[in-house]
């Protein structure tokens, strides 16, 4: 890849994104039907989505709220007014023969998202309904197919269509800016942000132009993106493909690209589709929407907290900014830590079990935190008996393990398996003298001034007692026994 | 039976006072449907077995001595637009030939609920676009007056079945004035309420922003109580009203005295036939012998309302009619390369000339570089010509004018000039472009004894006041109780 | 004025395939057609709202809640093509 250095020293990407969110509601955004993933083809349809002769669309409320919501935490404008428009093309996806969105006035305008070092600026969010699903037989894909099946389950979706400014200059910029979005919706709880089942879909916008030049490039827009990963390459090849263009004197043509994961390549569908000529005007079945300051603050006042504030929380917690991170974007993990520190557990401890220990059994085991047999309050107690001093550190860290597998209760393991710390000066002391006799050698070079052999002393009382000796007391005991 | 040609208040009497049941009054409709309808082609199909059903339970009923809803037991048509559950609905287009609807459209859910026979699905010009029901792709309407004229469209054979007394009241859609020009033509009460007075959903769409259902009746009181029975909010539909349909029914007997009677000056002017005038100024006169004050009104910008109205209606029918697509119900052309040859064929063997023109002239409207100079330009003008409205209703209580500026015309005589098919319809467009409120009643026959509609217009939400002043004036024209020698 | 190619191109965006004759004959009635639409640049409407409805509210929406009122068989039972449990098209491309 010394070209992409080479070619990476002369241009700079430019990057938009135009992402899909579908919202997380119950009914479809115009027709009746429940709107979930996976059901048998044409069974979440009724005679709105088909677009039977006669019927007609009526907004689903929630919808809107939920549109509001992305707005109010993308930083956007809400409009006092918008309305809704018809985008009209042919395709068997597409039951009506148009599909309703917001054209000119969508319900969000403006707005930003922080990513690591910048703002990422949003343009507008409009709503509008997802198209169903092609099948297309007797071939891999649509080309070469001998004819197709239409599923429209998913026609009628509520989707948010999110428009970035074309602000990001790397796929990875790009990356953290999805990422951060979908955080972002997914904590306020409008989308589920999977991008393999589609219910988050990016479509990116990416020319390029030599480092320095003010004026952007003619871009391509590329689609069929499903993964962070496939974002990053898809970029990656796309901004070697313009590159070599301008390099051989070229010009690269503003075009719709499709993106190809197992080729690891984009192909054009020009001449594939026909130019497209939406024909877009006001949908005269809906009536525009007035959202009235009244609702936006209504609906301000549900705003969970939000991906940013809980970072902020957590480090003012005792986290460092990695660990505060790495939980948040786990967002079923920052619920469980919020309940966690409910308890009044120390927060540091329960993030470094957490990211340790739980972490690593989930990820073998493949179950999500809320799905484990460590229900908060056994952790607690677990937790409660570190700190108390009942138990050593390693230990509260095997029997976390234990209580993962078994959920048994952290009080009565303790119990059951004799684990509590050994606070006893008479059970400690015949043991740290044996210690010290069985190994003369180690004691003199210790005395001779080899400090650091303390710990090995330490260690062996560990083992002779399997961990449980009260630190502090078998370190006193240790230097009284070596200093005689 | 005589009873059958009897308005449905006439009818429901009968009923009540057990001088015939419902069932021999259904089938007596029958009957004639079979006997007329050859010739007149009022009907698309018919759904004989469900009326009798109906009119079964109301005769169930009234031998119980229940109370039955006005309406119950009436014979009555829809509108081949209009979905009612395991009956066909065709629009009178080829692209929708089978197409057997699997639910119900709002108005039929509330004729279901007041006991109404529904006896079939009238013929209308294909997806309601014409004036003289001659667009059908099935078979034309004959005008009950004299069967080589039309009887106007695009609700052609609701009108002719009421008018020919092969039903007592039957519902159509008017988008144009595809109710009143057919109530005018078939000298029956045709009555297109305010926008959004009655649910579209399950009405098949032509201009969503400008169709409207209403009824067609043998007397004001007739179409009132159909109007009450179908009227109202229903959550299905966002364009419709949520407010009050008020008791008019019961309110219709009122003195007229010190009504504003505004006459529209453009209408009455050149073009207008002297029979057609002749008989307008005579209701005028009527008007005014019943003590209401009479004033000329200008509309200056209704020229303009044909223009305004072929880019609204034609734009939004191009978009309605794309669902059309032979993927998912409907016809389908066979032997087809691809998709696309697909969507094409289909669309080019299932729709009729006029609905291409249209879908066409809608296509264009819309189309890249074209929408600020037609579409959007005809939704301002739709503004100032209702702002004209507003104003005029600022003086007058009601606006009256000829509901056309001729009578029925002869069969073929205008199918090759559509634009001159277009101008029969100056009088009646401008009230869909503002959501009024209007109707066509019968006021006199021409020298042919073909049959004169006066129309009438109210301004928006105010059925009240325009059903009142229909009424009074029709007690004293007497023309309501003319019927057809057929 | 429409042209013949303005004629073929709005065919084309709106799937109908047209004949010749069919051509020829919307070339001209939409001439008309359009020429006396054209007549309502006489009247100047600067600043004036497009009327997208004839009458003005606003906020209609219904609750978030599923209703299923027909069965797949009764939906797909006017379909012209059908595999399985799905609607069936010709091949795309």
């Amino acid at each position: 890849m010394s070209e992409t250095s080479t070619y990476k020293d002369k241009y700079e990407m430019v990057i938009g994104l135009e992402v899909h969110a579908q919202l997380k509601t119950n009914s479809k955004i115009f027709g009746r039907e429940g709107c979930e993933f996976g059901k048998d083809p044409n069974t979440e349809t009724g005679t709105i989505t088909l677009g039977l002769p006669g019927v007609l669309p009526v907004l689903n409320k929630e919808c809107v709220n939920m549109g509001i919501l992305t707005g109010l935490a993308l930083h956007s404008t809400i409009p006092s007014r918008c309305k809704f428009d018809r985008k009209q093309y042919f395709y068997p996806d597409l039951p009506k023969g148009y599909q309703i969105s917001q054209y000119d006035e969508p319900i969000c305008l403006g707005g930003w998202v922080q990513i690591s070092n910048k703002k990422i600026g949003i343009t507008r969010a409009h709503l509008e309904e997802d198209a169903g699903k092609l099948v297309h037989a007797g071939a891999a894909g649509l080309y070469g197919s001998s004819y197709s099946l239409v599923d429209l389950n998913r026609a009628g979706t509520p989707l948010l269509e999110i428009v970035s400014e074309p602000d990001m200059r790397s796929p990875e910029e790009a990356r953290e800016y999805v990422e951060t979005l979908r955080n972002i919706l997914r904590y306020i709880g409008v989308c589920d942000g999977n991008l393999e089942e589609g219910s988050m879909r990016a479509d990116a916008n990416i020319s390029i132009r030599p480092i320095g030049q003010k004026e952007f490039g003619t871009r391509a827009e590329i689609k069929n993106v499903n993964s962070f990963r496939s974002l990053v390459r898809a970029l990656e090849y796309e901004f070697i493909r313009q590159a070599e263009i301008l390099e051989e004197g070229g010009e690269v043509i503003q075009e719709t690209r499709l993106w190809d994961d197992n080729a690891g390549i984009t192909s054009s569908m020009r001449g594939k589709e026909d130019a497209h000529d939406y024909r877009y005007f006001p949908e005269p079945d809906l009536m525009p929407l007035e959202i009235s300051k009244e609702w936006i603050e209504e609906i301000r006042s549900k705003m969970p907290e939000l991906p940013d504030e809980k970072m902020e929380r957590y480090q003012k917690a005792g986290l460092s900014e990695y660990d505060a991170s790495v939980i948040v974007n786990q967002i079923e993990m920052a619920k469980y830590f919020d309940e966690l520190l409910k308890t009044n557990v120390d927060a540091k401890t329960a993030s470094n079990f957490l990211m340790g220990e739980v972490a690593a059994f989930l990820k073998e085991e493949k179950i999500s935190i809320e799905n484990s047999k460590l229900t908060v309050e056994n952790f607690a107690k677990l937790l409660g008996l570190l700190k108390k001093g009942t138990i050593s550190n390693n230990i509260a860290k095997s029997l976390v393990i234990d209580i993962l597998k078994t959920g048994k209760d952290a009080q009565e393991l303790v119990e059951e398996k004799g684990l509590s710390v050994i606070s006893d000066e008479s059970s400690i002391l015949p043991i740290v003298q044996k210690i010290v006799n069985d190994n003369p050698e180690q004691v003199a070079a210790y005395k001779g001034g080899k400090d650091k052999l303390f710990g090995f002393f330490v260690g062996q009382a560990m083992k002779e007692t399997k961990g449980r000796a009260n630190p502090q007391l078998l370190n006193k005991l240790l230097k009284q026994e070596l200093e005689k | 039976m005589e009873l059958l040609k009897k308005t449905a208040t006439e009818q429901h009497k009968a009923l009540i006072n057990k001088e015939v049941s419902a069932l021999e009054l259904t089938k007596a409709s029958i009957e004639r449907i079979e006997k007329l309808d050859e010739k007149l082609g009022a009907f698309n199909s018919t759904t004989f077995d469900e009326a009798i059903e109906t009119a079964k339970r109301v005769d169930e009923k009234i031998a119980k001595n229940e109370q039955i809803p006005f309406l119950a037991g009436i014979p009555t048509a829809l509108k081949d637009n209009m979905n009612m559950t395991g009956s066909k609905t065709t629009c009178s287009s080829k692209i929708l030939e089978n197409f057997v609807s699997p639910y119900d459209a709002t108005i039929t859910t509330k004729l279901k609920e007041n006991l109404v026979p529904i006896l079939g699905k009238a013929n209308l010009d294909e997806f309601a676009m014409g004036s003289s029901n001659e667009n059908s792709a099935f078979k034309i309407v004959r005008n009950p007056y004299n069967l080589n004229k039309v009887p106007g469209g695009s609700s052609g054979g609701s009108a002719a079945s009421v008018s020919a007394s092969e039903v007592t009241l039957s519902l159509g859609s008017d988008t144009g004035g595809s109710i009143r020009l057919p109530a005018s033509f078939c000298g029956i009460t045709g009555f297109k309420p305010t926008y959004g007075r009655v649910s579209r959903y399950g009405l098949v769409a032509f201009a969503s922003s400008l169709d409207q259902i209403g009824p067609f009746g043998r007397s004001i009181e007739d179409v009132t109580h159909l109007y009450e029975a179908i009227a109202g909010y229903d959550v299905k539909d966002s364009t419709s009203l949520n407010l009050e349909v008020g008791n008019i029914s019961a309110n219709l007997k009122k003195d007229i005295k010190g009504l504003k009677v505004g006459v529209i000056k453009e209408l009455m002017a050149e073009g207008v036939a002297d029979d057609v005038k002749e008989s307008i100024e005579n209701a005028i006169k009527t008007y005014e012998k019943l003590g209401a004050e009479i004033k000329e009104i200008s509309l200056p910008l209704l020229k303009h309302s044909i223009g305004v109205y072929y880019i609204v209606a034609t734009a939004e029918a191009s978009s309605n009619l794309a669902r059309f697509d032979g993927v998912r119900y409907g016809y389908r052309a066979q032997n087809c390369e691809n998709l696309l040859d697909m969507y094409c064929k289909t669309r080019a063997e299932g729709f009729g000339p006029e609905v291409k023109r249209r879908i066409m002239l809608g296509t264009y409207a819309l189309s890249s570089g074209y929408y600020d100079a037609y579409y959007k330009k005809a939704q301002q003008l739709r503004r100032l010509i209702a702002n004209d409205f507003n104003k005029a209703f600022e003086s007058v209580d009601i606006l009256v004018s000829p509901t056309c500026p001729t009578t029925a015309f002869d069969l073929n005589s205008k199918a090759n000039n559509p634009l001159e098919m277009y101008l029969t319809d100056i009088a009646t467009i401008s009230s869909n472009l503002v959501g009024a409120p209007a109707l066509s009643m019968p006021c006199g026959f021409d020298k042919d004894n073909m049959p004169i509609g006066l129309q009438i217009i109210a301004k928006n939400l105010d059925e009240m006041t325009l059903l009142q002043s229909a009424y009074a004036l029709e007690q004293e024209l007497g023309v309501y109780n003319q019927r057809p020698n057929i | 004025m429409i042209t013949k190619k303005d004629v073929e191109h709005v065919a084309k965006l709106a799937r109908l395939e047209l004949t010749e004759d069919e051509k020829e004959m919307f070339t001209h009635q939409l001439g008309d057609v359009l020429a006396h639409v054209e007549k309502m640049n006489e009247v100047d409407t600067t600043g004036i709202e497009p009327m997208n409805h004839p009458i003005d509210f606003v906020n209609v929406m219904r609750e978030d809640k599923k209703i299923y009122e027909n069965t797949r068989e009764e939906l797909m039972s006017n379909a012209p093509d059908v595999e399985g449990e799905y609607f069936k098209v010709p091949k795309i491309n």
